[in-house]
């Protein structure tokens, strides 16, 4: 195998795997401030919510990106010609 | 396997390719659009059980859109409803054996993306003008001017570009999990592929409502403020 086509497989899997651990952390964090939140004022809970949700979909798009980046590598990879 | 990022054509109608995405969203858009049409047509001062049930989903709709924004959901009704059901049948056409979601292909997500972007320039210049609209760009100061400028197309390439990775993930890693594994060891996988959907639909409604009420203040606010804007106390 090409040297090309064995970084781009590395390349996809380091990119998912390192995109995975910020992302996950951020919402591991974001999620424990939203239980705090509506275990000290459960009549709030569904304005935390919602919020949370559409915050938890912005941090989950840097996750998807690294995804995306991933699969161009693996199929659309513009290197290998 | 087949690259998620490519399409595969079905057959040519004349000059135009037909993808299995173009079909599977017309066939949403003809069941949604029929659907509509039945349930509306015998309207009744005191709902029976279809109407009913629909008055509930734009109930939830209008409340949800005076909730996120505090704008009065009467015109933007439309267009963020249609938006959230046709993204939400899209999501859940994948139920459906041997079909693939649209919004699983790059084209639908792009166009849902530049729906978005068009109707924000449209509900701008409608409730500001085209000047109002202009300077809803300068927002807190004019130095923001090249930053908001490619906020507004990044914004919304974002959201293309989540709304596709969501759901061809979803998509991919069921079909992976199947060819692997078999036939029914994917489920647990399809029912979170369902809350994804629904998740990811109602983010895209949301922050549609969100880009398209923040260009219509501070598009306001530029037309009745004096140009030195008052100081908060």
């Amino acid at each position: 195998m090409e040297y090309l086509s064995i970084a781009s497989i590395l390349g996809a899997a380091f990119a998912v795997a390192f995109g995975a651990l910020g992302p996950a952390l951020a919402e591991g964090r974001a999620v424990a401030a939203a239980m705090e939140a509506i275990a000290r004022q459960p009549e709030a809970a569904n304005t935390i919510s919602r919020t949370l949700f559409v915050g938890l979909a912005m941090i989950e798009t840097t996750a998807i990106y690294c995804l995306v980046i991933a699969l161009l590598l693996l199929f659309a990879n513009p290197l290998l010609g | 396997m087949n690259s998620p990022l490519e399409s595969v054509a079905l057959f040519n109608l004349g000059p135009v390719t037909i993808t299995q995405a173009l079909l599977s969203t017309w066939v949403i858009m003809l069941i949604l659009v029929l659907g509509a049409v039945l349930v509306t047509r015998h309207l009744a001062l005191i709902p029976g059980k279809r109407q009913a049930a629909l008055e509930l989903i734009v109930d939830t709709l209008d409340t949800q859109i005076r909730e996120t924004t505090g704008a009065e959901p009467a015109p933007y009704r439309s267009f963020i409803g249609t938006l959230f059901l046709f993204i939400l049948v899209a999501n859940w056409s994948s139920l459906v054996p041997g079909v693939d979601p649209p919004t699983a292909k790059l084209e639908t997500d792009a166009a849902l993306a530049i729906l978005v972007f068009l109707s924000v320039i449209w509900f701008g210049v409608r409730s500001g003008g085209l000047r109002g609209y202009l300077k809803s760009f300068a927002a807190p100061n004019p130095v923001m001017i090249p930053l908001n400028m490619l906020e507004s197309v990044t914004r919304v390439f974002s959201m293309f570009v989540r709304l596709f990775g969501n759901v061809m993930s979803g998509v991919f890693v069921i079909g992976i999990v199947a060819s692997l594994a078999g036939l029914l060891v994917p489920i647990p996988l399809m029912a979170l592929d369902l809350l994804t959907g629904l998740v990811q639909a109602y983010i895209f409604a949301v922050l549609a409502m969100v880009f398209i009420t923040s260009t219509v203040e501070d598009g306001r606010s530029a037309q009745t403020a004096p140009s030195p804007p008052k100081k908060d106390t």
